[in-house]
């Protein structure tokens, strides 16, 4: 294990897959580059989330009334451990443990996403409900510009893995396949860590 | 459900008044006359061009052909030819509205010909066209074509994205083409600042013509950037280490670099203004906690990086142009690459100097003007790097070094200027007037337009397999510089004399001299862009007795000179190995140019993919769709975005193999060609006697 040589940021396929781990240098670091891109997006819309905050709630509803932090604590726990079964799941295929083990921690990463969405979904009708609309304020388009953009990675994340299992029904675990796993769990820890930066700058401090 | 729902649900909110002629035809007065005449001559030109272009591509048969060997194609060199024939049109279009709008300004004493808001509409599009849609293409066409050829690789690393950036630009183009025909384009500016852009104050169409076309092509930048950095750091050929690489390379380098990072700031700023006008947010508004500042900030940190973008590229190609037409090696390699870096990094950090009178306290302003004239300090570097290259050399006045040489004069011109504006406190003097106009253009256009022209007649042999013709090539470029230092050093006095930007009509006589002298170096800007095209042709007339299939006509220093021209679809039939920087010279001084290798292998590369143009065609009508708020439309095309993007998943054969045997044939073809034609020197070098192949005695009997 020492020996291993990193060729790519993150967790390396190694050995076992030699086809794979050739074209994932190019690929993988790629997708890094991407990830980078994407995370500077992301900090604009801090960047106005915290500026819009900051102006007040514009005799709107505001975050005290709004946000219901049990369900946000239940998400960030459905999230999280979706992050910790799917490293189990690049791991299982890293030592090319059996199939139905991966796709099994997979389809346990899927479930707790979906259902990270259905209480974000349901947080969102309820907000609505109140009249924490975005048309209310500056605060609030900020809120429904952050918040949701994070819930739509993670719904094109989702697909993306219903996809993965369609490649693999047809394809079985080649190479592509492959690439497409260890780039999706890639993206699954990067809405992870966004995640926390939206539950501190968003929800905490919104009720600081 | 009322007959008029159903129009709308079908054509949303488009109607006879959205087409540029009918309100001239319900209302004949002289303004709407000369306005609906201009307007319908344009929107005539733009689809009769259209209908031409089908016509012709039918009545000649050539679909089938386009569509397998260009529109569907991965290989980098056809991506960008196909950039380069969006900068053509696009270019021809804003040049064009740039004179109407100095012919209006010249005129505008007491009124002129255009009104305001047509005038409106042309610096809004001539300043969003010449910037995402003209020279955006031509860097992404340059860089496409010349940096993976200079790393010794076969592709970019994502072939496949590269078509989806192109084809997703291309939608980006024809929306704003589409406003000539259907609507009107926005009125607010290229930078489209808020509250102004919002519905209470723009309701119709062009506001989202701009977010749309800009959010196309933005998101396409952001994916050219990733592909163009990962391949410089991926794909170099054995031996290429970073600091051996062409100045070029690492341009394009920085230029990548910058786009990942500066790219979102403008999709996050178009896009908030997008859910301000769709949604009802309130991001920018007035009222209910909207905040403009957040829009001017959120755009030029994007902005600021943008015109870097723009202009590193260009510091790139001057540096291949001063070192190639003056035989020495490049001048200060080293200091060129960190100042170039240096500025990449320092652009990230002087966006608040575009709005100095917006609001902020004296230290802010201070800390942001100092921090833009240090970008002073590495761009002199690079100055002074280039002239010390010529110094000594034996400098040939060929077409790229005119450029070169007057950029030098006429950059720093403007970068005087720009000093002068980093002040805060004389910024406050003369900001929103012509002399902000001037210096743009300045750095710009000798910065920016100069630096690709000399990469489009330095490359073009290249490309194409034929030399430009050099007499329309140098009158061309004199037209520009004279042209140039008439439309804009007038402009300074102007600035001076407290004339605003974009005004439609003035009041004091004392200004119409200066704006006549502007004309006529539009005109003469004009006859430049003309004289392009006719060189163009007279080239193509005579490309016979042009060809330049050896490779070098110029006696290139980096691998791309190392081929034929054109370069076969794998650019070279064994990836060479580099010892040292300008590897093709070294190669040439020690004899090991044009060697046959040992063994050919086969050579894998990319499949065509049909997926760049679908996901244009659906992108466009999903852009088009929203503007006109044809729901079904925007519906349609994000379902079939998806399922397009889902099943190229599922595509597998991804690769094809060119086997050895005919890499090897074709290589040795070109080796026999090289082989037959005799090598000339530099004196005759833009005559026909040169085929592509330099004379190399010179060079080893000097001392």
């Amino acid at each position: 294990m020492s020996q291993e040589v990193f060729q790519y940021p993150g967790l390396n396929l190694g050995r076992a897959h030699p086809r794979t781990q050739s074209a994932a240098q190019t690929l993988i670091f790629g997708f890094w580059v991407f990830l980078m891109s994407d995370a500077i997006l992301f900090a604009v819309v801090f960047a106005t989330y915290v500026v819009h905050a900051h102006a007040g709630t514009s005799g709107a509803p505001g975050p005290k009334e709004l946000y219901d932090m049990t369900s946000v604590f239940a998400q960030t726990m459905l999230l999280l451990a979706s992050s910790f079964t799917f490293g189990m799941a690049s791991l299982t295929l890293k030592y090319c443990h059996s199939r139905r083990r991966l796709v099994g921690w997979l389809v346990v990463t899927l479930l707790l996403g979906a259902a990270f969405i259905g209480l974000e979904v349901n947080d969102f009708v309820a907000m609505a409900a109140k009249g924490g609309l975005p048309e209310r304020s500056g605060l609030l388009s900020a809120f429904w510009d952050l918040v949701p953009l994070h819930g739509l990675h993670v719904t094109v994340a989702c697909i993306w893995m219903l996809c993965l299992f369609g490649q693999m029904a047809r394809y079985g675990f080649d190479s592509r396949t492959k690439l497409g796993i260890m780039r999706l769990a890639l993206f699954w820890h990067f809405l992870d860590i966004v995640w926390i930066a939206i539950f501190s700058v968003v929800y905490l401090g919104g009720l600081a | 459900m009322s007959t008029q729902a159903i129009v709308y649900d079908l054509i949303g909110r488009f109607t006879m008044h959205s087409l540029p002629f009918y309100n001239m035809l319900q209302d004949p007065t002289k303004e709407h006359l000369i306005n609906g005449s201009i307007g319908g001559f344009a929107a005539c030109v733009a689809t009769g061009g259209l209908i031409i272009v089908v016509l012709g591509i039918t009545y000649l048969r050539k679909w089938r052909y386009l569509w397998a060997e260009w529109f569907t194609s991965t290989d980098q060199k056809k991506i960008a030819i196909m950039y380069m024939v969006i900068t053509v049109v696009m270019l021809a279009r804003a040049i064009i509205e740039a004179i109407l709008m100095r012919g209006q300004q010249a005129w505008g004493l007491g009124g002129g010909f255009l009104s305001p808001d047509h005038m409106a509409q042309l610096f809004t599009t001539h300043g969003t066209i010449m910037i995402f849609f003209m020279v955006m293409p031509f860097i992404a066409a340059v860089i496409n074509y010349i940096m993976p050829l200079q790393i010794g690789a076969r592709d970019v690393s994502f072939p496949v994205m590269n078509s989806v950036s192109l084809w997703l630009t291309a939608a980006g183009a024809i929306l704003v083409m589409t406003s000539l025909v259907f609507g009107q384009f926005s009125t607010g500016g290229w930078f489209e600042y808020p509250p102004y852009t919002e519905t209470t104050f723009l309701p119709g169409v062009g506001p989202d013509y701009w977010i749309w076309a800009v959010l196309l092509s933005g998101v396409a930048s952001t994916m050219t950037g990733i592909n163009f950095a990962v391949t410089i750091l991926k794909e170099r050929a054995p031996g290429m280490k970073l600091f051996r690489m062409p100045l070029f390379t690492w341009a394009a380098l920085c230029t990548a670099i910058m786009m990942v990072f500066a790219m979102p700031a403008l999709t996050v700023a178009a896009g908030q203004l997008a859910l301000d006008r769709y949604l009802g947010f309130h991001f920018f508004t007035n009222g209910l906690g909207g905040n403009q500042m957040m829009f001017a900030n959120e755009f030029w940190l994007f902005g600021h990086p943008e015109v870097y973008i723009l202009i590193i590229p260009s510091f790139g190609i001057y540096s291949e142009v001063a070192a190639t037409f003056s035989g020495k090696a490049l001048f200060g390699y080293k200091s060129m690459v960190f100042a170039i870096m240096v500025i990449a990094i320092m652009s990230f950090t002087v966006w608040l100097h575009h709005f100095f009178t917006m609001g902020q306290n004296g230290t802010i302003n201070a800390v942001f003007g100092i921090a833009s004239m240090v970008i002073g300090i590495p761009t002199g570097v690079k100055i002074y790097d280039w002239m010390w290259t010529m110094f000594r050399g034996r400098v040939r006045f060929t077409t790229p070094l005119i450029y070169l040489i007057s950029f030098i004069v006429l950059f720093v011109l403007g970068g005087m200027s720009g000093i002068l504006l980093a002040n805060p406190s004389v910024d406050y003097q003369v900001h929103n007037t012509l002399f902000l106009v001037a210096h743009f253009h300045n750095v710009i256009i000798p910065g920016v337009l100069f630096g690709l022209l000399a990469g489009y007649h330095y490359w073009f042999p290249k490309v194409f397999g034929y030399r430009l013709h050099e007499g329309w090539g140098r009158f061309s470029a004199f037209c520009w510089i004279f042209g140039f230092m008439a439309a804009f050093f007038p402009l300074y006095a102007l600035g001076m004399m407290g004339l605003p930007r974009r005004t439609v009509a003035y009041a004091l006589p004392i200004y119409q001299p200066w704006e006549m002298a502007a004309f006529g170096g539009a005109l003469l800007i004009g006859l430049a862009v003309l004289s392009l095209f006719i060189q163009a042709w007279v080239s193509w007339r005579h490309r016979d007795e042009n060809r330049v299939t050896a490779g070098d006509p110029w006696d290139g220093r980096s691998l791309e000179w190392a081929c034929s021209a054109p370069p076969p679809e794998y650019n070279f039939a064994v990836i060479p190995t580099v010892t040292d920087r300008d590897a093709f010279t070294v190669a040439k001084e020690f004899g090991a140019a044009y060697l046959p290798p040992p063994k050919y292998f086969d050579i894998t590369m990319p499949r065509n993919a049909a997926i760049g143009p679908l996901l244009g065609v659906f992108g466009f009508g999903l852009a088009f769709g929203l503007v006109w708020h044809i729901w079904w439309l925007a519906s349609l095309c994000t379902l079939c975005t998806i399922v397009v993007t889902i099943a190229r998943g599922f595509v597998r054969r991804t690769t094809k193999v060119i086997p050895a045997t005919e890499v090897q044939a074709e290589h040795e073809r070109w080796l026999a060609t090289v082989r037959a034609t005799p090598p000339v020197t530099r004196a005759v070098e833009t005559r026909p006697a040169n085929q592509g192949l330099a004379d190399q005695t010179a060079l080893r009997a000097a001392p």
